[in-house]
């Protein structure tokens, strides 16, 4: 790891603060990506500016109709919340089974979304929930906020400091994990709720999350897994690795929808 | 350079280091406690699992700095006198081999059955093998390291 600047922020405009005085700085907020970037060399801020302990970052409120978790909620803390399960047991269950339980006590809500990795589990569930992404400056739909692999809407030194959304009716994720890394080779989240339903997968499509508008349409008039069985995936923009090509992946996302949908119930 | 002050194993701490070191490195370098591992490096084998403010950490992903004011445990720190019940399985199960995933499997150990506990839940064999996702061990075949946990969950 290359030679960096370590600053604790004490809330969110002291972190905007010391981010606009860093020459090349960037936000640490669990770490659980970005130090083992760091440690190869991929990354090499200046300054690291530590969010992981503000306070107002930290709150959970799931009173209905809306869910808000604060960007500095770690992923431990979400699987393990009554609160939350009480509303929408299937955001819990995501959590629970990001990473292993020693990442999960470290990683933040906030930190999957920014990096937007095309693997993870938090950014299908932001966008089939419509979720709200708030930032230091102002709050951005999920449906802007992520724009392909590694990108989001935020822009330099803009920090986000929760995220919410309201209970949907029925909401579950269904994930094929790498039976080695554990990310999502694809990851679907299945939503129903005041917007219709909403599809997203993650892990398969070789640009980041996105959403299925056919299984969308499918499962708005026939909320069941068989209303899916019509519906063609293409391999066209699916990820191809040694993991599995386009083909396999195509196949995964109708499946991982069908078991999510199956799920919800 | 940083001055970083923590508790560790009950003992108040305090070194001045590079901001990018990494807590492992403080654990082992500055403090001289080596029973904490480094197996890989990249989040994976759990050999560096150490308990940060009661809960079970990767201590090579983490800085030291990002520690500060932090209450730690090693593995030096968990016998009190006699063996801690989960040292003391792994002994009797034969929960180990070369010993070298032993530290960090008994911190995890620690955790899961600390967590379990609290949130009312049964430990069983099924949940330990899912627990012990971030914690690798290339010689038991891990039989026994889940065996010995089982034991130390009946225990603590
Ligand atoms: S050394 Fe930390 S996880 Fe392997
Ligand atoms: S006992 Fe040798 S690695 Fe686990």
């Amino acid at each position: 790891m290359q030679s960096t600047t370590y600053h604790k922020a004490s809330s969110a405009a002291d972190a905007a603060a010391k981010l606009a005085g860093a020459e090349d700085g960037t936000l640490l907020a669990g770490g659980q990506t970005l130090i083992p970037t760091m440690k190869q060399r991929l990354a090499a801020p200046t300054d690291l500016v530590d969010i992981s302990g503000i306070e107002e970052m930290r709150t959970i409120d799931a009173r209905p109709p809306t869910v808000t978790i604060g960007a500095a909620v770690t992923h431990a803390e979400v699987a393990a919340s009554a609160e939350i399960r009480a509303v929408c047991p299937s955001i819990c269950d995501l959590a629970s089974h990001i990473g292993d339980p020693a990442v999960r006590h470290r990683g933040t809500i906030g930190g999957s979304v920014a990096n937007n990795d095309p693997a993870a589990d938090y950014p299908a569930a932001m966008l089939a929930l419509n979720a709200t992404i708030k930032t230091n400056k102002r709050e951005i739909a999920a449906d802007e906020f992520f724009q392909g692999m590694f990108t989001t809407a935020l822009d330099e030194g803009e920090i986000i400091t929760s995220i919410s959304f309201d209970v949907p009716e029925k909401g579950a994720y269904a994930k094929f994990p790498n039976p080695a890394s554990r990310y999502a080779m694809c990851g679907v989240f299945v939503a129903q709720g005041g917007g219709g339903v909403r599809v997203a997968v993650t892990g398969a499509g070789d640009d980041g999350v996105y959403r299925n508008a056919d299984m969308e349409t499918a499962l708005a008039s026939n909320f069941s897994a068989d209303a899916l069985d019509g519906v063609t995936v293409s391999a066209d923009g699916m990820l191809s690795d040694l993991h599995g090509d386009a083909a396999y992946r195509a196949n995964l996302v109708k499946v991982m929808a069908k078991r999510a949908v199956a799920a919800a119930g | 350079m940083s001055t970083v002050s923590m508790t560790v194993n009950g003992k108040v701490v305090a070194s001045v280091v590079e901001d990018r070191t990494l807590l492992v490195d403080f654990i082992r370098e500055h403090l001289r406690l080596t029973g904490t591992h480094v197996g890989c490096d990249t989040s994976q084998c759990g050999a560096c699992v150490v308990h940060v403010n009661g809960k079970a950490m990767k201590s090579c992903t983490m800085l030291a700095a990002a520690a500060d004011g932090a209450d730690v445990t090693t593995i030096e720190g968990v016998a009190n006198g006699d063996l801690h019940p989960m040292q003391k399985a792994f002994n009797d199960n034969h929960g180990l081999q070369c010993g070298f995933c032993t530290p960090g499997m008994i911190m995890s150990g620690i955790d899961m059955v600390n967590r379990y506990k609290a949130e009312g839940k049964t430990l069983d064999e099924a949940a330990i093998r899912a627990e012990l996702e971030g914690n690798i061990c290339r010689c038991t075949g891990y039989h026994n390291i889940v065996k010995s946990i089982q034991q130390a969950a009946g225990e603590m």
